[in-house]
Parts: C-alpha cells; sequence; structure tokens
C-alpha cells in the first residue's frame, strides 16, 4: 500500500486579506517528499481557481466569498481546507485505494493558550513558550507568564517563589504528571528540582480547580507534563553559561526498544561555582551550589488493546553554599565569628502508572497511578540548625465513563496519601504523619455549544483534619460568539508545615514563636478556604491577519482558618491560628494580539488585595506589590525550508509597591519603591538540529540596596535576609545551545 | 482454591466485556459538511438520540464515527435526524428547505 501525503502551507504575502494565498502541494512515496505539479486548486463555488507549478506551488487571489479551498487530483481524493487564519498547515494523508481515509490536521501550535472550549479557566503553556525563559528550571519557567508572579525568596539562596491570585506556593497544588509533588519539605526549593528541558508541557488552572488529585488546591493548581519516552527525539542536548558563573547541562537519550516499550533517560547537571557580592555587604549575593539530576522512564503503549504505563525513577541530589564571602564551612560552622549556611537536599522519587483506554468503547478509560518518594534535606543557616526527612505515598484509581452518551460524562476514583516528617529545629525535633484516604466523583456536562459545567466533590478521611467534603464547581456560557463567562468554586485544605513553607525565616535571627492551640499540626490546626472566580474573555477578528483577545478575571479566597506568619513585630515571628478575617481579592486584565503566527503581544494589568487579622491588625500582606504590570513581545520569522529561524522574546515587568514590616534599624521604610525588570532573549535556530541563543535577565540591572537588614553583624538580633522586594543579583546576560538529533 | 477464586474474579469482568460488546456497536458513515459549525450540528443530531453514545464528525474526510447500543436505536434513525439538520448522508438526503436552512458556510456542494 502506497501512502500519499500532500502538504500545502498556506502563507500570506501582505497584511490584506485580499492578498494571495501561496503554497505547495506534496506528496509522499516510501518517507521521501516529492512535489504535486498539476493538482487542481480552487476557492469552493467559485470560478477562482489554479493549477501547481513544476514545484508543487500556488498562488491564488484570497476572495470574500469563502474561506473553503478545494485541491484535487487525480488519484487523490479532493480535500477541503479552510482557510480562516493565516496559521495554518494542513497535512493530508491518504491512501492510495481511497478505502480508509488517514487524515491528519495540524495547526501550528500557539506558545501559550488560552482555551476557548475548557469549562475551568486553564492556561496551557508549551515547550515553545518554555523556551522563552532559557533558564533552567520549573521556578525560572514562568517569568512570561501574566499568570503568575515570580519573587525572590530571600537574600542568600538565590531562590525564587511564585505566587498566585496574590498566595505563595503552598496554596497552589503543584504536580508533576497528576501526582502532588512540591509540597510539604520540597514547598522551598522544589521548583528548582524541576529541569526546565524535562518538561513537555504546563497546566495553570485558576481557582478551585479539580477534585481527582485531591483536597489541597486553594489558589490554584499547576501540573506539568514531563517528556515522553515515546514522542520525545532521540537525542537531545543543552549548554548553558552565565556570566554570573552558572553552567547548566542537559542531556536526553530516548529510544524505542520495541512496537511496545520505549525508555529514555534524562541527565541534568548544574554548577555555580564563582563568588560575587556586587553590593558590597559582605554576603555572596547567590550562592554556590551544585545539582545532579537524574531521572529514568519506561513507557509502554498499545494502543491496539489500549493499554499506556509510565514506569519512573529519579534521583536528586543538591547542594548550596551560601552566607559571608568568606565563610568556610569545615571551619567556621557553629562558630559565631562568619555567617555561613550549606544546605543540602537528595531526593529519591520513583512512579508507576497504568492506563487503560476500552478500545470499544474509547470513552471508557480507568488509570491507576502511585508514587513514592523520600526527601531529605540536611542544612544550618549561621547557628540555625535545620534538617527535614519527608517520606510520602500516594496513589490514586479513577474511573471515567459516560452518562447516557459523551455529552454527559463522569469521573470516579479513590486516593490514598501518607506522609510521615521528621524535623529538627535547632534542638526541638518534630514529628507528624499525615494519613489520608478519600473517594470523589466528578460530573461533566458539555451542550457542545454554549455551555458546559463540572461538579466535583470528594469526602476524606484524615488522621488529623477529620473528616470532611470538598465541593467544587465550574461553569462556562458563550452568550455571544467567541464571547465566555466562567465561574467557579470550591474549598481546599492543606496542613500548613510552617518552617519547611517559610524557610527564609532561618535566614534571619527573629525569634520563633508558635501560639500553639492544641491543634494537630505543630499545635495549630489545618488550614481551610473558600475560592470564588469570575472570568471574562472575548476574541476579536480585525481584518485577517489580526487577532485580539481581552480577558478579565478575578478571584476571592476566604480563608476560613489560616495559620497566620507574622512578621510584624521586630526580632520575632510567629505563628498563630487566624482570628478574624483573610482574604485574597485579585483582578487582572489581560491583551493578547497575534499578528499572523510570527508577531505576539501580551500585557496584563494585576491587581492584589491580600489582608489579614494579624495581631497587630488587619494589614496588607508584607512583600506583596498591590500593582504588578506586565507585557511581552515574542516574534519569530518565517522559517524557511531548512528550518533556518530567528525568534525574539522581551519581557517587562513593572512591580508597584511592597508593605514592608517594621524593623528597628531602617525603621523609615513603610513601603518599597516601585521598579521595573526587563528580560530578553534571541535565538537563532540554524536548523531542526541545532539553535543557539542569548539572553538577559534584569538587563535594566535593577537590585535593591542593601537587601540583608543588619548584615553588619549577622549573630545579632536585628539580622533578616528574609525581607527581599527585588532581585539581589543585578543584570545577567547567558548564552546557549541546543543540539536536536 | 486459587484456581476458583481466579475463576471468581474473571468470570464477572468476561461477563461485563461481553455484555459491553453487545450494548455498544461502531458505525461509519459519510455525512455532507464543511466547517466547525458543521461538526457542532451534526454531533449534536446524532447524539441528541437516546442510544447514541458517542459521535465524532470529521471535517476533512467527511466521515461521522459512532458508538450506539443497537438495542435502543438503529441507523437508519441516526441517518433521517442528521438529514433533519440539513446535511446529506450516505443513506438520506437532507429536504430542499432543511438544505437551504443551513448557515452559510455549511452550504456544501450537492452532487
Amino acid at each position: 500500500m502506497r501512502k500519499y501525503i500532500i502538504i500545502v502551507c498556506l502563507s500570506w504575502g501582505a497584511v490584506f486579506s485580499q492578498d494571495p494565498v501561496h503554497g505547495t502541494v506534496q506528496y509522499q512515496e516510501n518517507n521521501k517528499t516529492y512535489p504535486l505539479t498539476g493538482a487542481s486548486v480552487f476557492w469552493q463555488n467559485t470560478s477562482i481557481g489554479t493549477v501547481t507549478d513544476i514545484d508543487g506551488a500556488f498562488r491564488l487571489e484570497k476572495t470574500p466569498e469563502t474561506d473553503l479551498l478545494i485541491i484535487s487530483y487525480v488519484g487523490f481524493k479532493t480535500d477541503t481546507l479552510i482557510v480562516q487564519t493565516p496559521f495554518i498547515t494542513h497535512q493530508m494523508i491518504q491512501n492510495h485505494n481511497d478505502e480508509l481515509d488517514e487524515v491528519t490536521l495540524t495547526q501550528r501550535r500557539k506558545a501559550s493558550q488560552k482555551s476557548y472550549i475548557e469549562t475551568q479557566n486553564i492556561l496551557k503553556v508549551s515547550s515553545e513558550e518554555l523556551l522563552k525563559a532559557a533558564c533552567c528550571n520549573l521556578s525560572e519557567s514562568f517569568e512570561t507568564n501574566p499568570a503568575i508572579d515570580v519573587n525572590f525568596a530571600d537574600a542568600l539562596t538565590g531562590t525564587k517563589q511564585i505566587k498566585m491570585l496574590g498566595l505563595s506556593s503552598p496554596y497552589l497544588l503543584i504536580s508533576e504528571e497528576n501526582i502532588p509533588m512540591v509540597r510539604g519539605a520540597s514547598q522551598a526549593y522544589g521548583l528548582t528540582f524541576t529541569p526546565g528541558t524535562w518538561v513537555e508541557s504546563i497546566q495553570i488552572s485558576k481557582g478551585a480547580g479539580s477534585v481527582t488529585n485531591g483536597f489541597e488546591s486553594i489558589a490554584g493548581q499547576i501540573n506539568t507534563e514531563l517528556k515522553k519516552p515515546l514522542t520525545d527525539i532521540p537525542f537531545f542536548l543543552n549548554l548553558f553559561g552565565s556570566i554570573n558563573g552558572r553552567y547548566e547541562m542537559n542531556t536526553h537519550f530516548n529510544h524505542k526498544i520495541d512496537e511496545k516499550w520505549s525508555t529514555g533517560l534524562y541527565l541534568h547537571g548544574n554548577k555555580r561555582t564563582e563568588k560575587f557580592d556586587n553590593n558590597n555587604d559582605g554576603f555572596l549575593d547567590l550562592p554556590v551550589s551544585e545539582q545532579i539530576n537524574l531521572m529514568n522512564r519506561w513507557q509502554y503503549t498499545d494502543l491496539e488493546k489500549g493499554w499506556v504505563s509510565f514506569l519512573s525513577w529519579r534521583y536528586m541530589k543538591d547542594d548550596k553554599l551560601l552566607g559571608t564571602l568568606s565563610f568556610n564551612p569545615q571551619k567556621d560552622r557553629g562558630m559565631n565569628n562568619r555567617w555561613g549556611s550549606e544546605i543540602k537536599t537528595r531526593r529519591w522519587d520513583a512512579s508507576f502508572k497504568l492506563g487503560y483506554v476500552f478500545p470499544e468503547t474509547p470513552y471508557q478509560s480507568f488509570g491507576f497511578q502511585s508514587a513514592f518518594s523520600s526527601h531529605d534535606q540536611d542544612s544550618y543557616y549561621g547557628l540555625r540548625t535545620y534538617d527535614i526527612n519527608q517520606e510520602s505515598f500516594y496513589t490514586n484509581l479513577i474511573f471515567n465513563s459516560i452518562i447516557g452518551n459523551t455529552l454527559n460524562k463522569f469521573k470516579v476514583g479513590l486516593n490514598y496519601s501518607f506522609d510521615t516528617y521528621m524535623e529538627l529545629v535547632n534542638v526541638d525535633a518534630f514529628q507528624r504523619t499525615d494519613q489520608s484516604v478519600g473517594g470523589f466523583f466528578e460530573f461533566s456536562h458539555d451542550n457542545n455549544d454554549n455551555f458546559s459545567l463540572i461538579a466535583g466533590v470528594r469526602m476524606d478521611f484524615h488522621n488529623n483534619f477529620g473528616s470532611f467534603l470538598t465541593p467544587r464547581v465550574h461553569f462556562r456560557y458563550v452568550p455571544l460568539e467567541k464571547f465566555v463567562i466562567r465561574l467557579s468554586a470550591g474549598s481546599g485544605r492543606k496542613a500548613a508545615n510552617i518552617f519547611a513553607e517559610n524557610q527564609t525565616l532561618f535566614a534571619t535571627n527573629r525569634a520563633i514563636k508558635i501560639e500553639s492551640s492544641d491543634g494537630k499540626i505543630y499545635g495549630l490546626d489545618p488550614e481551610k478556604a473558600w475560592n470564588y472566580g469570575l472570568g471574562l474573555s472575548k476574541s476579536f477578528y480585525i481584518g485577517d491577519p489580526h487577532q485580539i483577545t481581552l480577558s478579565a478575571d478575578y478571584y476571592i479566597t476566604q480563608f476560613t482558618n489560616q495559620v497566620v506568619v507574622d512578621f510584624e513585630r521586630p526580632r520575632e515571628v510567629s505563628f498563630y491560628n487566624l482570628e478574624g478575617e483573610s482574604t485574597a481579592k485579585s483582578f487582572q486584565v489581560e491583551l493578547d494580539y497575534y499578528f499572523r503566527d510570527y508577531l505576539n503581544f501580551r500585557a496584563a494589568y494585576k491587581n492584589y488585595n491580600v489582608k489579614m487579622d494579624y495581631k497587630s491588625g488587619f494589614l496588607q500582606k508584607p512583600l506583596l506589590a498591590k500593582n504588578r504590570f506586565f507585557a511581552n513581545l515574542g516574534w519569530e520569522s518565517k522559517p524557511n525550508s531548512v528550518g533556518k529561524q530567528w525568534r525574539y522574546d522581551l519581557t517587562y515587568h513593572y512591580v508597584g509597591a511592597q508593605r514592608l514590616v517594621h524593623n528597628l534599624i531602617d525603621r523609615p521604610r513603610g513601603f518599597s519603591p516601585k521598579y521595573s525588570l526587563w528580560t530578553t532573549q534571541l535565538t537563532y535556530v540554524l536548523s531542526e538540529k541545532f539553535e543557539i541563543y542569548l539572553g538577559g535577565e534584569n538587563i535594566g540591572n535593577y537590585r535593591q540596596p542593601s537587601p540583608i537588614i543588619g548584615s553588619v553583624d549577622p549573630f545579632g538580633v536585628d539580622f533578616d535576609a528574609a525581607q527581599v522586594y527585588a532581585p539581589v543579583f543585578g543584570r545577567m546576560i547567558y548564552t546557549g545551545l541546543r543540539l536536536k538529533i | 482454591m486459587k484456581k476458583i477464586l481466579i475463576i471468581l474474579l474473571a468470570l464477572p469482568l468476561g461477563m461485563v466485556a461481553q455484555e459491553k460488546q453487545k450494548k455498544s456497536t461502531k458505525a461509519e458513515f459519510k455525512v455532507h459538511g464543511n466547517c466547525e459549525i458543521c461538526e457542532k450540528r451534526i454531533e449534536k443530531a446524532a447524539l441528541s438520540i437516546k442510544g447514541v453514545k458517542s459521535a465524532d464528525w470529521d471535517i476533512p474526510s467527511n466521515q461521522i464515527s459512532l458508538i450506539y447500543n443497537p438495542a435502543k436505536v438503529n441507523l437508519e434513525t441516526i441517518h433521517a435526524a442528521i438529514a433533519a439538520k440539513g446535511h446529506d448522508t450516505s443513506e438520506t438526503k437532507a429536504k430542499e428547505d432543511d438544505y437551504d436552512a443551513l448557515p452559510n458556510c455549511c452550504k456544501y456542494d450537492r452532487e
């Protein structure tokens, strides 16, 4: 059986919609592509048409009458293409005998997409978008994305912290292939433990989210899909170097063993060797660090019978050295002459996934997943010791099916999770085991037109929280063309791992106070909140190559209990159960503009009103900008026949004033100054196999002056490196290459 | 003992599997249409009939893939329901009035 492919590439010659369409028609035989000469191409129901030339190419005037382009040739089945948007590439695979039609349509994917048809407010980030921030791990992947705000955690560890809807990452459910991942012990540094090149795509859902992966999400969910051995390229190499002495290497090897089995080995290493103190405070601006990260995946696929399975294991070793320039851990640890810190983390992960799709009824499937992880962090910050060990087991069984027909679907399943924590905080040991078993049911209805809803509920039995219900609902309604209204509501709960989530407090000499209330988690109660959201989105087409989407959303998170982290009193940090009110209100408007597929401009304004009752009053959360503005410009040239292409990206962040907590040394600072950050990147793709990039972060070189309070006396009571509102390190220029074979 | 257990476990599964096959049948045929609006119309028309579990119409090939319960519905009814929305199927031609009522982008070439 000979297979033929017709590839029609359509492109516009100029801005105006009446300008001609160019394209080529090709066919494929024995894996070689040949031009198809003499094929007729015409607009449906018109006399406007042409015939392809010797290279298979054609040029055709656009007509206002129709968008349907017909391509026909003797021996091939006549085909119709819709030519509405300029970014369509159609591939048609046909069997010569015309009996079996196999047709695939590919559309050039936009780097990040707000889904129009999804019931939930989900933003999908593809690997193309991830390339915009070449460096380096998951925590740095959100810089070009307005849904998530990236802040520095402290002035010492160089760690970035993410926020969504004005709430920090502990209030997000961060999962890897739907297995909860960055939680508990890994809360502070966990996002830096997933190398960016391993990531295939990220799904960010704002608000209540789904009930299928547990009760923990409050502000939203971030799920990361990693590269799959079957679909990833056989070999990938990425090298990265920056002027601040950071070097990274990523290699992926994927091998197809037979029809059903494939395996992948993913290796990552990074190192920062040079010591910098650009602000002359005696402290390293960024730590000296080293990480080795290794993952091996096995994938089994039997599409005929409907089975898919993954087996993965992973090992990660991360060492950081930070503190004063002259600190020598062998000599100075435990002494009060030079302040220094070491953070050593070792982590093992193993997971098993099994999915089955009923071949006769593909709308029915079941999935099973099981994951184990062991996380071990040994660290000291000056004279403070902090060790944490967490062992986790998570398992989940889910069944998908329909009620009547595919317009009404449901998911039903069970989860079990087990976590044991052992912590050493200076001389105090804390130990805790969390265990929960839960069942969920989620119903979804879609009228295949303008209305859909997802309603889910779960019941959990938890050894420390008791038994409780978690409901979550989402509605989507399309009253007018390309205008979507979304509503969501739901609750979430979590245990506050106060030390792991607030490790920055060890970079201070504040006294730690826990105001116990006989709760089961450090004497405190579990956190519980309700989240309500409203989203509006409208797309416009103004002339053919222009596409504009305007969207706005508003979310309220209301805590019924929260563990308040209170830095308000000088020389002290205290934890206590919320008494009174705590709400986070988030408003965002966003404009997305596409000019064909080559130019994209995105701008967003965000307003956060996050207030809670502290002992000292109802106050805006410190170190959170009330106003933020974001803009991103992406441009790429048309790739030529061998894939040669330029790509350019520029991002602007405006960060408004942030409330600063009271301290005794520099009292006058009530609010931080407003500032702006610029990042940029240029990529030159030489061919489909090789590309080089050059970029800069914080190219405006904005730095927080004297980010460490009390840096002259790091063993004194006023020492505090946690009050960081802006970058500590200035401009960072980097370069690197990617090799794909 | 082990064997009995296996039989006991396998029996209901086998029964479920057999019943599944009886309850759902697949069918594929041609339905005329052009665009995404047609896709929604055609799939909605098919799914509006009790016993049709899933319907997926493909724009370029104009083929609809159905899964339905033959005990509840026969194929002619499905053809008729789709044709009633103005879309010719491989078996049933739509009425002139229904064709004329189609949205502009759905006005396929009639043979």
